[in-house]
């Protein structure tokens, strides 16, 4: 009887429904995310420490200034300048007044603290959304104190993945070419160093040349090509002991060696009586495996992330063109089909795309194109450019640049250079001397 | 042999038909046709058929009943209008033709609702129109004062014709224009997933936000879909950010619930 009623009443009751209105937003800015990244804080007595073993004044300020700069470098945030800031550091980290960090446009909020425990360093940070008033997350390291500059490439890899959703490439090294001397008479040396261009090591004295050298994508090994006694070869180098062997024992020259992806194997060309095709080694067994057999010239050798294809170079065409096979060399298809020269192909960590150099009417061009071939995109040009090499998650592309150092083009400096996909964001990478054939290793924190 | 030779005349003849009626189109150049612009269709029958709100009629009639007694405008609330100068003046007679036509075209109560009730009230304080009162003392103004509140009639049902649609696409234009603005979408997004995050919003007459939902909030802690909480994050971040939102004015009860589709794809896609 009740149910009737109510029914009566639900019935009697004027009921105006509004259909709930849909807005699609598929636009958004894709400028700098405006962050504020305070100056870590630190307690005099842990200051006083790290001053005597480590020759900083403040170290907090210092590692605040390498995660600072990492988030500038990758041109997808806009580190908020610390005079504007309204809170002091050692507050906000305990409890941010997001208002102030709201009125100077920080959308997000870094703040941290540094202590000397144990002859350690101990950095805890923690990542705040200024908007949604809530912390995003927070992390504690200890280390050595030595370390303290990996620490800071570590969180801002935190950071990154964090608010980009992506992996970041901070914690990273590049191995490179070092070069000095004239051009007639140049010494090339391995040189590896921190991605932001500090703590470079070099690996060779310089007695030979050495050209191409390349990561190892799941460990601290190096592949690369030396002239010992004028005999080129791809070389296999373990960056920890310093041991160093010949890949292979091949008749004739061997040069541009790659790992592969799971780092088991090294794929590279093999010269002999004017032919060169590609070649892999098994580093485990030894046992070499034929891959192509053209009588063209195929180089340039780059599997996929999942080792089931691979990309190279070849002039099977008339013209040196970028071609795709699977792994086993079956199913050879060219992908690049523009004007002008394509070279040194490599393939993405992510699997989507393959950057290359381009040659065209006396340019070079740094660019990347789908797997399929289509797509393409030219990055940066310039007079002489080559040598693109992909950081670990696939955004940034590090390659090396040759321009002439006077107005009458005379003389001439080789400089690392990266850009991101956007193609917006090219930065000189500070390195101590001229430097060439850059390669970028994973992730070290891995 | 005489037929063959009718069925290869027939055939020749209608390929020769054919090829004369279609060559020619290959000549000519393909017909350059301009580009497509979109037109919105807006329903105007009751705008030219205006009706009152219900609770503006009653006042109306209210203040027509003391106009005739006190000769004083029909708009004027006796309260507020001072009696040295508006009694003094009398209404011309043209005015209260027009009063009486407007009281011929009385709507039809059995549409009267909620939303026209809150809008009424709202008319009830446009009544006191100092315009009109200015049309009194100089009767030049009268016809301005008129035509002004023509207007607001018009506006106040346009708000009631769209009150069964959805935002038109001036209004829903001016929303996303605040919120692109506003949102800094993450580039390390994997552009071949499923990007798209919905958010229910409920919002104040302003344009504030009052709560914020996520619809597909499960996503977020399903594995391999990290990605999706950064895109969540980035989209309650944009809100934030732009409110009050850029709604309209009147309608409140139409979009007092809003859902906004954030879809990255477009843009990583690029």
């Amino acid at each position: 009887m009740l149910f009737r009623y109510l029914l009566i009443l639900m019935l009697l009751l004027p009921i105006k429904a509004f259909g709930l209105i849909e807005v699609d937003i598929t636009r958004g800015n894709l400028s700098p995310l405006p962050i504020a990244v305070t100056p870590l804080s630190i307690d005099d007595k842990s200051k006083k420490s790290f001053e005597k073993i480590l020759k900083k004044k403040d170290i907090a300020a210092e590692i605040s200034t390498v995660i600072e700069n990492n988030l500038k470098q990758s041109g997808l945030f806009n580190p908020l300048n610390k005079d504007a800031f309204l809170q002091k550091s050692d507050i906000a980290h305990l409890k941010p007044r997001f208002e102030d960090w709201a009125l100077i446009k920080a959308q997000a909020l870094i703040t941290g603290k540094v202590t000397f425990v144990d002859e350690k360093i101990r950095v805890e940070f923690r990542l705040w959304d200024v908007l949604a008033g809530k912390e995003m997350m927070a992390l504690a390291f200890t280390t050595v104190s030595s370390n303290w500059r990996r620490v800071g490439h570590i969180i801002t890899d935190k950071v990154y993945e964090r608010l980009t959703g992506e992996k970041g490439y901070f914690d990273t090294r590049i191995i490179y070419v070092a070069e000095e001397g004239p051009k007639t008479n140049r010494i090339k040396k391995l040189a590896i160093m921190d991605q932001d261009g500090f703590n470079t090591k070099y690996l060779t004295l310089g007695n030979e040349l050495v050209l191409t050298p390349r990561f190892n994508p799941t460990n601290q090994m190096v592949t690369y090509l030396s002239y010992f006694r004028n005999l080129p070869r791809v070389y296999l180098l373990d960056i920890e002991t310093g041991i160093q062997e010949v890949v292979g024992d091949f008749p004739g020259m061997t040069f541009a060696p790659r790992f592969s992806p799971d780092g088991r194997k090294i794929i590279m060309s093999f010269a002999m009586d004017g032919n060169s095709d590609i070649y892999t080694m098994d580093l485990e067994n030894r046992i070499v495996e034929r891959i192509t057999n053209h009588p063209s010239i195929d180089t340039s050798p780059s599997y996929s992330p999942n080792n089931k294809y691979i990309c190279f170079n070849s002039d099977r065409s008339g013209y040196q063109q970028i071609y795709v096979m699977k792994s086993d060399g079956s199913n050879v298809k060219r992908i690049s089909f523009g004007k002008g020269i394509y070279g040194t192909p490599v393939w993405s960590p992510r699997g989507d795309l393959i950057a290359f150099t381009k040659m065209h009417k006396g340019k070079f061009y740094i660019g990347v194109m789908r797997t399929n071939g289509s797509g393409e995109r030219l990055l940066t040009e310039n007079f002489y450019q080559e040598a693109p090499s992909w950081s670990p998650n696939g955004r940034v592309l590090i390659f090396y640049r040759e321009t002439k150092t006077d107005e009458k083009g005379e003389g001439f400096s080789a400089k690392l250079w990266s850009i991101d996909l956007t193609g917006y964001n090219e930065r000189l990478v500070e390195t101590e001397t001229d430097a060439s054939d850059p390669s970028w290793s994973s992730l070290l924190s891995n | 042999m005489t037929r063959n030779i009718i069925i290869s005349s027939t055939f020749h003849l209608i390929i020769i038909l054919i090829a004369a009626m279609s060559l020619p189109f290959l000549a000519k150049k393909p017909i350059d046709l301009p580009p497509i612009i979109s037109v919105e269709l807006i329903q105007i029958t009751n705008v030219t058929n205006i009706p009152f709100a219900p609770k503006a009629k009653k006042i109306i009639e209210k203040v027509k009943k003391k106009k005739k007694e006190k000769l004083v405008s029909e708009q004027a609330p006796p309260k507020t209008v001072k009696r040295e100068k508006p009694d003094a003046v009398p209404l011309p007679d043209k005015k209260i033709e027009k009063i009486k036509k407007q009281e011929d075209k009385k709507q039809n109560p059995e549409k009267i609702d909620n939303e026209a009730k809150q809008v009424s009230e709202f008319e009830k304080k446009e009544l006191f129109d100092p315009n009109n009162i200015a049309a009194l003392i100089d009767k030049s103004k009268e016809e301005a004062a008129e035509t002004t509140n023509k207007l607001f009639k018009v506006a106040q049902d346009q708000d009631k014709n769209v009150d069964i649609a959805g935002l038109t696409l001036s209004e829903e234009d001016a929303l996303k224009a605040q919120i692109f603005s506003c949102w800094s979408i993450p580039l390390g997004l994997p552009y071949n997933k499923n990007l798209l995050v919905r958010i229910k919003l409920k919002l104040k007459p302003d344009g504030t936000v009052i709560r914020s939902e996520i619809l597909d909030h499960a996503r977020m802690n399903k594995p391999g879909q990290g990605f999706y909480k950064v895109l969540a994050e980035s989209a309650l971040r944009a809100i934030k950010l732009c409110q009050p939102l850029r709604v309209p004015t009147k309608g409140y009860e139409r979009w007092k619930n809003l859902q906004l589709n954030f879809d990255a794809r477009e843009m990583l896609e690029g």
